[in-house]
């Protein structure tokens, strides 16, 4: 088959290039086979992160020709023929090196979240009922692999860098996976609203295209959270309740 | 020397997949300083990718299902190799271990009047297997690292462990490196537990993923500890094999579970030819038979394609050889006719999309090509069935990289429970020993100085091999050697090839800095590679026999004197040793349950 030219940002945060690599093409080959050819043949040392290379697991998120992917899912043949496809780091995360960045951030908002707080159990033998049809909403969240692809793609952490004030689409989408857990008592809607920055979030739907489980992350998750905060914090009737209620 | 990072935990996990998450999560319970340190980022563990479910007799489909049946059930699929305090504690408490998980948020898939369903799966007599679709690994480690981080587990990611530290006899630390930075980072430590899953990564097809390097296989065989049935590597029989690209991806025992069959080229449905014959009577005899046992009739019995899987790796290995295969060395397995395409999304649909995206295919509409690939390691580090100590004081082992629990065949659905019911066993064991341990062992700063010295070694070589083109070759070795179909000669041939690369990977050169170079982790990890590889292909000399995964040429049958010893590996000095010991006999009355006398109770 034929050879092709793979564009590959090498480098660190303070500097970089990028450097063309030709590599054979073979039937089926995905980005990831040819960084691993690199890899293998040209550049020990171009660092990538990978690990199932099945699209379950979320590591090996890059962009390709500029749009956050999975290289393990992106298959080299969706590309002309005749051009070189270009693989960079994902852009809202500070550089390690190559293709490899510095996702920690992610991790220390995922412990700010309020956890999963079940309610009492349904039986002495602290087990619960819980239907097929109540499982279904909260499944569509719980398929997320944590690539955070849709964080890298967030305009608010992307462009404006908000990443102190703003927890991104990844971690709403794991805010409505406990907020629409059959189970889940917690209450979440002031870290949401303050910590969280969900105000932040103006619908573009950037995430939702970029989402490799085509999790419906502005329809399903996002709005109805926003629905949520809205209605607690700024509801006026409930506003007088609860500050009734207070005294 | 350069200044080296230190911490101290009481109980150190080594690996953050199932097992070592639980074990943290328990350890932490009873009151342990824990924390868990992993060579990816946390999540991305091996247990990620787990597709099928976790097996536990929670009898939500088959009232008659029992722990009793699960057990005799693990224990026939083990060909008799498994240890019986093991089997038992698996099938006795893992229904537990799985309604913990559902305490804990995982949300399983649902039967009509909301319990937990379970779906079949290959040697296990009743649907036993709790899933969601087929992600549920993604469903229990999100589950397990949502707790870990709810209780403020410390988590050290991208951290490889290169060294056990003893002093005397007992464990004292580990050395590690941080992938980042390539710096070094001494871990002291009362107990290690490791986690560190499997060694896929010595052969060529395989469905493991580049951390399954056999490193705690290799750390354990270094701190001078007992290994087990290392001959015993299982071929997961449905790997897909087109395109190259994905040869050896997984493809869920759960495409069979749900009514999934294996044809051949003559669209042959060839696994009625290779039943067993002490398991006839429990597989169906027609494919009509078959087709109303996934219908949900009782009275029928269930299709062969629901052997265990050496027996349907073997079938298919055969089915190849013998000119039947498809056009890329496989077989062919069909959902398309058995489900209706809505039904085939819903349950299986990262099988759905992976052969869509991958491969080109849509199996609602046409069959997948697969064939065997190198899954999952039986044998490993020699434990107490209680507490999941190794014979080194103070070393722990949970999980896959665990010997004792599947004997010489794990059973589809095992692995998930395994983690949970001995990640916890080894969480408390070794919070236990840390308690009585008392005072620090001390480590040896000379022997932390020549390990990172040895480490940095090939960065010093102006010329060298590539270490990626070394591992190479030792894939293809593993492949051909030590592989599905072994023999003496083979196997001779493969220790003596393991050590000639293994003094070539001495000499091997790495280019690059020491901030995140894939070339010098492979370097690395190529040591932990040989040592397993080695350890393998020398149980695998040992046992004159074929059982269970263990298939050898030269000696086609079971020999029933082996069918009670196991083979132990271990380092004495420089150089690998085995010798056979006895398994231990389980007592009177489970071994009516295992002959069917008592089926529930």
């Amino acid at each position: 088959m034929a050879e092709r030219v793979f564009r590959v940002f090498r480098g660190t945060r303070e500097r970089g290039e990028l450097v063309d690599y030709r590599v054979e093409a073979s039937e089926g080959m995905v980005v990831l086979d040819a960084l691993h050819s690199i890899q293998a043949r040209q550049a020990p040392d171009l660092a990538v992160r990978w690990n199932c290379k099945a699209g379950k697991c979320g590591s090996c998120s890059a962009e390709v020709n500029g749009s956050p992917r999975l290289t393990c899912m992106t298959r080299v043949d969706d590309f002309p023929a005749n051009e070189p496809i270009t693989v960079t780091p994902m852009q809202a995360f500070p550089v390690i090196k190559d293709l490899v960045t510095d996702v920690s951030w992610n991790y220390e908002v995922a412990r700010r979240i309020p956890p999963f707080r079940a309610r009492s159990p349904d039986f002495p033998d602290g087990s619960w009922r819980i239907y097929p049809y109540e499982v279904e909403r909260a499944q569509e969240f719980r398929k997320c692999i944590e690539c955070f692809l849709c964080q890298d793609v967030c305009h608010v952490l992307r462009t404006h860098g908000k990443h102190a004030e703003f927890m991104g689409p990844a971690f709403l989408v794991r805010a409505a996976a406990y907020e629409t857990h059959p189970l889940d008592v917690e209450e979440r809607s002031s870290y949401l609203k303050d910590e969280g920055g969900i105000g932040y979030c103006n619908i573009t739907k950037c995430c939702t295209e970029v989402c490799p489980e085509s999790i419906q992350i502005t329809d399903n998750a996002i709005i109805p959270l926003k629905e949520r905060v809205v209605t607690r914090h700024y509801d006026p009737l409930l506003k007088l309740v609860r500050r009734i209620a207070r005294h | 020397m350069e200044e080296i990072e230190r911490h101290q935990h009481d109980v150190l996990v080594i690996g953050a997949g199932g097992a070592g998450l639980r074990a943290a999560i328990e350890a932490k319970r009873v009151g342990a300083k824990v924390a868990v340190l992993c060579k990816s980022l946390l999540g991305k563990a091996h247990t990620v990718m787990a597709e099928g479910g976790a097996a536990a007799a929670l009898a939500t489909v088959a009232p008659e299902d029992s722990w009793e049946i699960h057990f005799r059930d693990t224990i026939r699929g083990g060909k008799g190799m498994s240890d019986w305090r093991m089997a038992l504690a698996l099938a006795q408490e893992a229904p537990a271990r799985i309604r913990e998980l559902e305490a804990w948020g995982a949300l399983f898939d649902r039967t009509a009047d909301g319990r937990i369903l379970v779906r079949p799966f290959g040697g296990h007599t009743h649907a036993r297997l709790a899933h969601v679709g087929d992600r549920t690994g993604l469903e229990m480690i999100r589950t397990l690292q949502d707790r870990v981080v709810a209780l403020d587990i410390p988590a050290y990611m991208e951290c490889t462990v290169i060294r056990l530290l003893k002093d005397g006899p007992r464990i004292a630390g580990a050395l590690a490196y941080r992938r980042a930075t390539g710096h070094f980072v001494l871990f002291r430590a009362k107990a290690i537990i490791l986690a560190t899953g499997g060694a896929g990564k010595a052969w060529l097809v395989t469905s493991n993923s580049w951390e399954y390097t056999g490193d705690g296989h290799a750390l354990a065989t270094q701190a001078g500890a007992d290994l087990i049935g290392m001959e015993f590597m299982q071929f997961h029989p449905t790997g897909m094999v087109w395109p190259p690209s994905v040869h050896g991806t997984l493809v869920t025992e759960g495409v069979r579970g749900e009514g999934g069959v294996l044809r051949n080229s003559k669209g042959d449905r060839f696994m009625f030819r290779y039943i067993p014959e002490a398991w006839r009577a429990e597989y169906a005899a027609t494919e009509e038979e078959a087709d109303r046992w996934v219908a949900g009739h009782r009275s029928a019995r269930r299709p062969p394609e629901l052997l265990t899987r050496d027996v349907t790796a073997r079938a298919i290995v055969q089915e190849v050889a013998e000119g039947r295969g498809s056009p890329h060395g496989g077989v062919y397995l069909d959902i398309a006719t058995k489900r209706d395409p809505e039904y085939i999304r819903r349950k299986l649909p990262s099988m759905y999309h992976q052969f869509k995206e991958l491969a080109g295919v849509d199996i609602t509409k046409e069959p997948m090509e697969v064939g065997p690939t190198v899954h999952y390691i039986m044998g490993g580090v020699k434990v107490d069935p209680e507490t999941q100590e190794s014979t080194v004081p103070g070393l722990f082992a949970a999980g896959e990289v665990a010997g004792g629990l599947h004997g010489a065949n794990r059973l589809g659905g095992n692995s998930l429970s395994d983690l949970l019911v001995f990640g916890r066993r080894a969480g408390s064991g070794a919070a236990a020993y840390a308690t009585r341990a008392g005072a620090w062992a001390s480590v040896n700063e000379h022997e932390i100085e020549e390990a990172v010295r040895a480490a940095l070694a090939p960065f010093e070589r102006g010329d060298g091999e590539n270490p990626f083109a070394i591992h190479n070759e030792l894939r293809h070795l593993m492949q051909h050697k030590v592989g599905s179909a072994r023999a003496r000669a083979g196997l001779e041939e493969a220790v003596e090839e393991i050590r000639t690369l293994r003094g070539r990977a001495a000499c091997a050169r790495v280019t690059g800095g020491r901030e995140y170079n894939p070339g010098w982790h492979t370097w690395l990890d190529l040591h932990s590679l040989l040592t397993v590889s080695e350890l393998v292909a020398r149980a695998a000399l040992e046992r004159s026999e074929s059982r269970g995964a263990h298939t050898r040429d030269d000696y086609p049958r079971e020999d029933p004197e082996l069918a009670r010893l196991h083979i132990v590996v271990r380092r004495d000095a420089d150089r690998i040793t085995t010798r056979r010991e006895p398994i231990p006999e389980p007592p009177p009355e489970l071994k009516q349950i295992l002959e069917g006398k008592k089926a529930s109770g």
